[in-house]
């Protein structure tokens, strides 16, 4: 007689004849109880912090009751407000930026014969791989208003005692926020600048269009979904960074939405109050990505797919040079200028008395490696909790995405849905969703690096989930089909087939998410203890000592084990893994 | 009952039934070819068959057997068979010969066992110089050769191809129509073959089963499918043939303009009425003057349409005062005129009447 035990044979269509029964051991199948504890997962990752957050903003801290006060409170100040309104300003003004610095790049390195393309590529990428906030620092160590080497230079030439350019401002916030972050609209827009087939601008010049036309009708047009899907983004990673503003806005005096916040968490801390005050950063993201998703459907607006096809340059003549000027601008500002006097600082004595050989030394780095008290320990936890959450959310992604892709159990597209929701939820906001669900007792993990490790593979769930699905797609069915036919189970499949075909595709993704969670900051700054410090939150501190050489050096360290480890990453899986990637 | 049962098989999707009420019985060591244009169920059955699918009503049976049922299925892995992928679905990552040791392996052969039986079948196939190819180093056809290795290595109880041939250009589709066929001959294994083309299916089949929505509309040698074909999609699906409405008397069968006695066709017709004929092209003859036979049937007409086919003349021809057309194919040296006249000779034993 017939007999099943096997995961596939769960795929019964929905409107079975009634006399079909399946025994309760059949029921019980590997994929079913795999599905609740994957689902008992993602539970404790995204919808308890998620809705502690929204319940806490609403619970009165003291009675536990129902309660609008924290939203009173939270809004009821016009310094609150004014955080907001100025956060949305900050906002629109570094989108502009961004896009003037990404998308000219983009075009040029992709479509044009200018020079120093790949120069300008991996500068880029540095960019990438340099967390906002040492461009931050690299900045103050430039612009700050009395001793940074920009205004020093200038106060010898002019004579003058006012500084020339000051980074304590509301200039000098867009600029750094938007240099620290222009890396995502070059790759998105590059990549669909990619994408377009020379034959669609063919097909408009031989109907008579001239050069510019072409570009303004077609090719503008055709990378257009890409560029406001990229300014959406853009906005996004602007007001809901925490680095650069803790550097800066202070300062400046230009209060944003996520200082605001690290106030509610100060003495006394107002987690309630704080979690209302978030709600407004979690609503304009999902609605921004609501948004994006709407536009990018919208008939006319073709999005850009099928083969790349072969492009066409553009011989830009003696315009090639003028461009090559801007980019390098763009490159100088954003990775070279800000790296080099990180750098020369890290090995300075003193690095507001300038260059000079007596000056040059070694301390900085024996201070933080050896003397300091938590710097050390810091560079672990981080280099750690990134290769924890790296490995932790991509094995995860891998198992959700295959049995979404595969559609092994009913319901599989909420797993799918609950793993890609956190990219709506900005860093500092899930930070809060922890904090609110799990720090305090009875479970009381705050200060350990469970809980950081916790929200880091949450943070970067989507990412995971979105590579390990694509490369679970690009696997024919059929090749695994092909060894169950043969006699080998779903496991063989995985084991021999599955397993190996993915294996470059899962390397490039656990890079994506080990560089930026092994820089992690605002995800971290809510939930580290006084034990358990990464390094991103070591940095801030020395900063507020006003240790710049001791932050400089302790910042190089952390830069270079990124570096070496996306070096191996780069031999093993070619140069392009991170470029080619959306 | 020996060999593959489908016993009213059926599989709904929905409110849609892919496949209905199909019942089938293949011989062991039998070649049949599951032929229907694409969207008549002919995959899904297949896929019934190898168990990626389980059917909503009826059953399969192997040598005896129940395979599946809607209360349950034996598992692909534990079927015995193998298949041939429309992707060949060769594994990237595996060299030729690991490609094809596999299910040898999982069957945990000992090794010089493997080796030998690799090497033979390599040699069968003809791609013993590529053993330690990578399959992306491989074309298209190589690709499919290894394909058919790996699928025959293990002596399947039986062999599932799901359009092994589509993806290859014409030249190599004709050259692996014939592989498959000697290899068939060769093993002597039970096999289903599902495809969209006729030729493909004619070649490598010892029957074919022609299906439309989801149901078998007539399975037949290759051979009598053509000759007689009992439904109009088949004889329409199947090369090209002339429709012909008339009537059913006692004695003579009644068409626009000539009558056919019934003793003449070749098939026992009865019950009166309307009744459709399907004629081949093949089953009439154009000659430029009268030559009446006893046998045939002689219109008088003219040639309104020619085009030349290489192989074959393809004339439309029409009868003196009637409203009719014949497609006639003629041998090349049968040359006429478009408006010449001509006499049609209509074979009455090749003239096959139809379900509509």
């Amino acid at each position: 007689m017939t007999s099943v035990s096997h995961p596939a044979a769960s795929t019964w269509s929905e409107d079975q004849p009634v006399k079909v029964r399946v025994p309760w051991r059949q029921r019980l199948q590997p994929a079913n109880v795999l599905w609740l504890f994957l689902a008992g997962i993602l539970v404790v990752l995204i919808v308890a912090p998620m809705w502690t957050l929204v319940v806490s903003s609403f619970t009165d801290a003291k009675t536990g009751g129902w309660t609008l006060n924290n939203y009173v409170e939270a809004y009821g100040k016009e310094r609150h407000i004014t955080a907001l309104t100025n956060t949305l300003k900050m906002g629109a003004v570094v989108v502009v930026l961004k896009l003037a610095f990404g998308v000219p790049l983009a075009w040029a390195c992709t479509r044009t014969d200018m020079p120093g393309r790949n120069f300008v590529r991996y500068s880029v990428f540095g960019a990438f791989i340099m967390p906002p906030y040492l461009a931050g620092v690299g900045w103050i160590l430039l612009a700050g208003p009395n001793t940074g080497w920009i205004n020093r230079v200038w106060h010898s030439l002019s004579g003058s005692t006012e500084p020339l350019v000051n980074i304590f401002s509301f200039g000098g916030l867009v600029l750094v926020t938007a240099i620290g972050g222009f890396f995502l609209v070059f790759v998105l827009v590059s990549s669909a600048f990619e994408m377009i087939n020379s034959e669609m601008e063919d097909a408009a010049n031989i109907l008579g269009a001239g050069p510019f036309k072409t570009a303004m009708k077609v090719t503008f047009p055709l990378v257009m979904p890409a560029i406001i899907g990229a300014a959406l983004l853009s906005f996004l990673g602007a007001i809901a960074l925490y680095g650069v503003p803790a550097l800066i806005s202070i300062p400046a005096r230009y209060p944003v939405v996520v200082i605001q916040l690290t106030e509610f968490f100060s003495f006394p801390l107002r987690i309630q109050v704080a979690a209302a005050y978030s709600i407004p950063l979690l609503l304009i993201t999902a609605t921004m990505l609501g948004l994006q998703k709407l536009i990018l459907r919208r008939k006319g607006y073709v999005s850009v797919s099928g083969k790349g096809g072969e492009r066409r340059i553009v011989k830009l003549g003696r315009w090639r040079w003028v461009l090559f000027a801007y980019c390098f601008c763009v490159v100088a500002l954003s990775v070279l200028m800000p790296l080099f006097v990180l750098l020369l600082a890290a090995f300075s004595d003193s690095w507001t008395t300038g260059f000079s050989f007596s000056n040059l030394t070694l301390g900085n780095f024996y201070y933080v490696l050896f003397e300091h008290s938590s710097s050390q320990k810091a560079l672990v936890g981080s280099i750690g909790l990134g290769i924890v959450a790296a490995t932790v959310a991509i094995t995860l992604a891998l198992f959700i995405a295959y049995i979404v892709q595969r559609k092994l159990i009913p319901f599989s597209g909420l797993l799918a849905f609950l793993a890609v929701s956190p990219y709506v939820v900005p860093g500092i906001v899930l930070a809060i969703g922890f904090y609110a669900a799990y720090a305090l007792p009875p479970i009381a993990l705050y200060g350990t690096y469970t809980i950081m490790a916790l929200a880091f593979i949450t943070r970067f769930l989507p990412i995971a989930f979105t590579t390990s699905s694509a490369g679970v797609r690009s696997i024919h069915p059929e090749m695994e089909e092909a060894v169950r036919i043969l006699g080998g189970g779903r496991v063989a499949a995985l084991r021999h087939v599955v397993g190996p075909l993915l294996k470059r595709t899962l390397a490039g993704g656990w890079l994506l998410i080990f560089v930026p969670a092994a820089q992690e900051l605002s995800t971290a700054i809510f939930l580290v203890g006084p034990t358990t410090r990464v390094v991103s939150v070591v940095l801030l501190d020395l900063s507020e000592e006003g240790e710049l050489e001791k932050l400089a050096s302790l910042g190089s360290l952390l830069l270079i084990i990124i570096v070496a480890v996306v070096a191996i990453g780069m031999r093993y899986l070619g140069r392009d893994f991170m470029l080619r990637r959306s | 009952m020996d060999g593959l049962v489908l016993r009213k098989l059926g599989r709904r999707f929905g409110a849609v039934d892919a496949v209905l009420d199909f019942d089938l019985h293949i011989k062991p060591g039998e070649f049949v070819s599951l032929l229907g244009p694409s969207g008549c169920g002919k995959t899904t059955t297949l896929r019934m068959i190898a168990g990626f699918i389980d059917p909503t009503s009826g059953s399969i049976e192997l040598d005896g057997k129940i395979l599946s049922a809607p209360s349950g299925s034996v598992p692909p892995e534990k079927r015995g068979m193998s298949m041939i992928f429309q992707s060949y679905a060769i594994w990237p990552n595996m060299t030729v010969t690991q490609n094809v040791a596999f299910g040898l392996n999982l069957r945990k052969l000992p090794s010089d066992e493997v080796k030998k039986r690799v090497g033979a079948v390599l040699e069968t196939v003809r791609m013993s110089h590529l053993a330690d190819r990578y399959p992306a180093e491989l074309s298209g056809g190589q690709q499919q050769r290894v394909a058919l290795a790996r699928a025959v290595v293990i002596r399947p109880a039986v062999l599932l191809l799901d359009e092994p041939l589509s993806n290859l250009d014409a030249n190599l589709r004709e050259e692996m129509r014939f592989e498959i066929k000697r290899m068939h001959d060769e093993f002597k294994i039970t096999s289903v073959y599902v495809t969209h083309d006729q030729g493909e299916a004619m070649v490598t089949s010892d029957r074919i089963a022609v299906m439309n929505n989801g149901r078998l509309e007539q399975i037949d040698t290759p051979y009598a499918l053509y000759s007689r074909p009992k439904t109009r999609f088949v004889a329409s699906f199947i090369g090209r043939t002339n429709f012909l409405s008339g009537n059913c008397g006692n004695h003579m069968i009644d068409f626009a303009g000539f009558s056919v006695p019934l003793a003449m066709i070749g098939e026992e017709v009865t019950g009166g009425g309307p009744i459709t004929v399907s004629i081949r092209p093949q089953a009439m003859k154009l000659s430029a003057t009268e030559a009446p036979r006893d046998k045939a049937i002689n219109l008088q007409g003219s040639v309104q349409q020619s085009a030349f086919l290489g192989e074959t003349w393809d004339y439309v021809f029409q009868p003196k005062d009637s409203g009719l057309q014949f497609r006639v194919a003629a041998p090349p040296a049968d040359v006429f005129q478009v408006g010449a006249p001509a006499w049609l000779q209509i074979d009455p034993t090749q003239i096959v009447p139809i379900v509509d």
